[in-house]
């Protein structure tokens, strides 16, 4: 890691399920650090009570978490300021995604981490791919759980490193089941749950996919870099994708349906994916924004703050046809891709009149329109 | 090294092995009903009995996979093969790498080490030997190796296949340019290509296989790579990067099929969306080429899959059949794998398809004239944005 620079570097041990062995490799490369004369201390690190990671804790300095009392009982946290005072050049923070019990300074951990980070502090994580913003429906969809604990995509983006932590399905289960992973209790239940084989063996493709693309993305900005330093030599070596610069500009139709978030989450993995500028609006009829019913108004600002989470660029648009209105802003806006959510099943008994999307399309004919089919049925979130 | 191919009777190269994976061993039943778990039914499970017996019989293969030299995959390898003689088991070293790195060289101290034989001054794995010993577990640093003339077998991967066979357990390692394969790309990123080379079918027998990921950075140091001038470090790191994303979507896509194997065992008829497939619907009435072409470019931005689907139709007009043959031309052009689907009601059809092959997305084109009917009562693709649960339907523009 470099010294010297006036932001932290954040690297990310990516896995699948807990007991891949995040957590003891981030512990091996501290001792590793430790060794080459690094400053390095734990900021948390979960034991689950795991021998074998408790023992690789020894030996290193660990800063004593913080007591955060709520609804009677004391939790621990990281003390994200007693590691500000010790200022080490190094601190590990395990699992990226945990939220912070209320009464905490921040809610999310990544948020402490981002404080470590603006301090100059590096930071080493671990972090499971299902806890990824964009990639909860996906995962609910074949895994049948609603992962509640979620990062934004562009925090993970922001690393300046991403490894793929390893380990087929079969030894993890073996692991599980030796009780190297969780107590008896607790792995019976698991097993129920992520620790489905089908689920693990799609959970890891999922992950050694987005680690690909981890890789893919952070080539793809290098080259860039690269390409305005050096112009026009060499241009034969790199066919990759990464290479081509996305002309593409996605814009997601905001509402106060509740699968508003599952279309936010799709619209920013594509956006993502092809490199593209992402925008959300909300369209009302009303003069004013605040004209709104105070149930809608509160729903639809709660998506906007979803999306504004994501770093996606959020405005709100005033209009009564709904459909001209979006069409025209992404004229102006050079959008070349419209993504809105299927209409809920009444709409489709209306047989005068025409759904959103059929308008949308008509308006635009120089745009791809996309419908995102919200997934309420399925499985019960 | 001499290749293999080159060498008189004692090369007759070892049948590619006949097992498959291990998700796979029970062969996909007829009774696997569509989308719906099922319970299997006795005889399955007795057949299933039957084949785990006969595959556990066999030793099993688990291949540790890195995309460079340097990011770790001997000491991983040999950090399981003490792991597992902890806990018990009989484990040998077969074969490691000259010049071990250190941490390597402190893992082989405590380990028993078959030491290698020299035929013509040329080490190599001396199957023999491993054979009468005959571990649990036997340690194989790298698949990828040529045997000199007059060993048992002209490639290393075929003694491992021996070992196997006679119930021996292995855990290997091999590097991504040593895959027969993936030579070609690799090739084109480096310049570069090596003579040894394991065909990729026989890593796919693999039980399991683990990446062993690291930052270029790690490999450029450990490998010793990084002595060279700042200039080419920097190309060598974009390759290394290059090379890395590969590696990563080889064992992803090994891993996707492990899955479908899985599900088709559970009697799940039915393809997770794990990654991104693109169905574009191709019809004799327009011109399909830019929506083939966006198609072919968000399917290489998400690293997925692009499937062109269309309807058999013998009797349509000249001109119609021609503009379907030029669309499917266009997508043949583009590396779609081509479907033809044949039913009454093409949206349900579709639908149905999309399904059963996990499609994330759904491209069609809009119809070039919009009926007055098609004002009041459903158009196709309004019928299928109604249905397509759970699936993104792109409409592109006439």
């Amino acid at each position: 890691m470099k010294e010297q620079s006036p932001h932290g570097r954040l690297k990310i041990l990516l896995g699948y399920a807990a007991g891949v062995g995040k957590t003891f490799k981030m512990l091996d490369e501290a001792h590793e650090l430790k060794r080459q004369g690094v400053d390095v201390v734990v900021g948390y690190f979960e034991p689950h009570g795991r021998k074998d990671t408790i023992a690789k804790s020894e030996g290193l300095e660990i800063i004593p978490r913080r007591g955060v009392p709520y609804r009677g009982s004391v939790f621990e946290e990281m003390d994200t300021d007693a590691v500000l005072r010790r200022h080490p050049q190094v601190c590990l923070v395990d699992e990226l995604a945990h939220t912070n019990i209320p009464g905490s300074d921040r809610s999310k951990r990544w948020e402490d981490v981002q404080v470590l980070l603006d301090a100059g502090i590096h930071v080493l994580t671990t972090l499971n791919v299902q806890h990824l913003e964009s990639l909860n429906d996906q995962v609910r969809d074949f895994s049948g759980v609603r992962v509640r604990e979620t990062i934004p995509d562009w925090v993970v983006k922001q690393a300046d490193e991403v490894v793929m932590v390893d380990l087929p399905p079969e030894a993890l289960l073996n692991r599980l089941k030796r009780g190297v992973v969780y107590t008896p209790e607790k792995a019976s239940q698991a097993l129920q749950n992520f620790f489905k084989e089908s689920t693990l063996v799609a959970l890891r493709e999922v992950a050694l996919r987005q680690a690909a693309h981890e890789v893919d993305s952070r080539q793809a900005g290098q080259q860039a870099a690269e390409a305005s330093r050096v112009l026009g030599s060499d241009g034969e070596t790199s066919p990759s994708p990464a290479a081509q610069e996305s002309t593409d500009r996605i814009l997601i139709h905001i509402t106060a349906n509740p699968a508003t978030a599952a279309l936010i989450r799709r619209g920013r993995r594509v956006a993502d994916f092809l490199r593209a500028d992402c925008f959300a609006v909300f369209v009302h009829a009303e003069p004013d924004f605040r004209d709104l019913p105070a149930a809608q108004r509160q729903t639809v600002e709660k998506h906007l703050n979803f999306a504004r989470n994501l770093r996606i660029e959020t405005r709100l648009l005033q209009g009564k046809d709904t459909a001209k209105t979006i069409v025209e802003f992404a004229h102006v806006h050079g959008i070349t891709h419209i993504f809105l959510l299927r209409p809920q099943r009444a709409a489709w008994s209306k047989i005068f009149g025409r759904n959103l999307h059929q308008q949308v399309v008509r308006l635009a004919p120089n745009m791809q329109v996309t419908i995102v089919a919200d997934r309420r049925n399925n499985l019960g979130a | 090294m001499p290749d293999g191919a080159d060498h008189g009777p004692t090369a007759t190269p070892a049948p590619l092995p006949n097992v498959s994976l291990p998700l796979s061993y029970y062969p996909a039943s007829a009774a696997i009903m569509s989308g719906t778990f099922t319970r299997p039914d006795p005889e399955r499970l007795l057949r299933q009995v039957e084949a785990e017996e006969e595959h556990r019989q066999r030793g099993r293969l688990k291949v540790f996979l890195g995309y460079a030299g340097g990011v770790g995959k001997s000491f991983r390898m040999l950090d399981e093969g003490r792991r597992r003689r902890e806990r018990g088991e009989d484990v040998v070293v077969g074969a490691v790498q000259a010049n071990p790195a250190p941490e390597v060289e402190a893992l082989l101290q405590c380990m028993e080490v078959i030491p290698l034989r020299t035929v013509d001054g040329v080490f190599v794995m001396d199957v023999d030997a491993i054979l009468r010993r005959h571990p649990q577990v036997c340690l194989v640093d790298s698949l990828a190796y040529n045997n000199p003339l007059g060993s048992r077998n002209p490639r290393r991967w075929q003694d491992v296949e021996q070992l196997l066979e006679a119930g021996i357990s292995v855990i290997a390692t091999v590097n991504l340019q040593y895959i027969e394969e993936q030579q070609d790309k690799v090739e084109r990123i480096t310049g570069k290509r090596v003579t040894e080379g394991v065909p990729q079918s026989f890593l796919s027998t693999a039980d399991e296989i683990e990446v062993v990921d690291a930052p270029p950075e790690m490999a450029m140091q450990r490998s010793g790579d990084g002595a060279e001038s700042l200039e080419s470090t920097g190309s060598r790191e974009q390759q290394l990067s290059e090379l890395r994303e590969i590696a990563l979507i080889l064992a992803a896509e090994v891993v996707d099929h492990q899955l479908e194997a899985y599900l088709h065992r559970q009697g799940i008829d039915q393809i997770w969306s794990t990654h991104e497939r693109i169905l574009v619907w191709v019809t004799p009435l327009s011109d399909a080429a830019a929506m083939i072409a966006s198609g072919r470019r968000n399917a290489d931005r998400f690293r997925g899959e692009l499937i062109a689907a269309y309807f058999s139709q013998p009797d349509l007009p000249p001109a119609e059949k021609a503009k379907l043959d030029e669309n499917l031309a266009c997508a043949h052009d583009a590396g779609a794998q081509i479907e033809v689907l044949d039913a009454e009601d093409h949206v349900d059809a579709v639908i149905r398809f999309a399904r059963a092959h996990g499609i994330t997305q759904i491209f069609v084109k809009r119809s070039a004239q919009e009926s007055l009917w098609d004002r009041f009562l459903a158009s196709p693709i309004d019928r299928l944005i109604q249905s397509a649960e759970g699936i993104d339907v792109r409409v592109f523009p006439q």
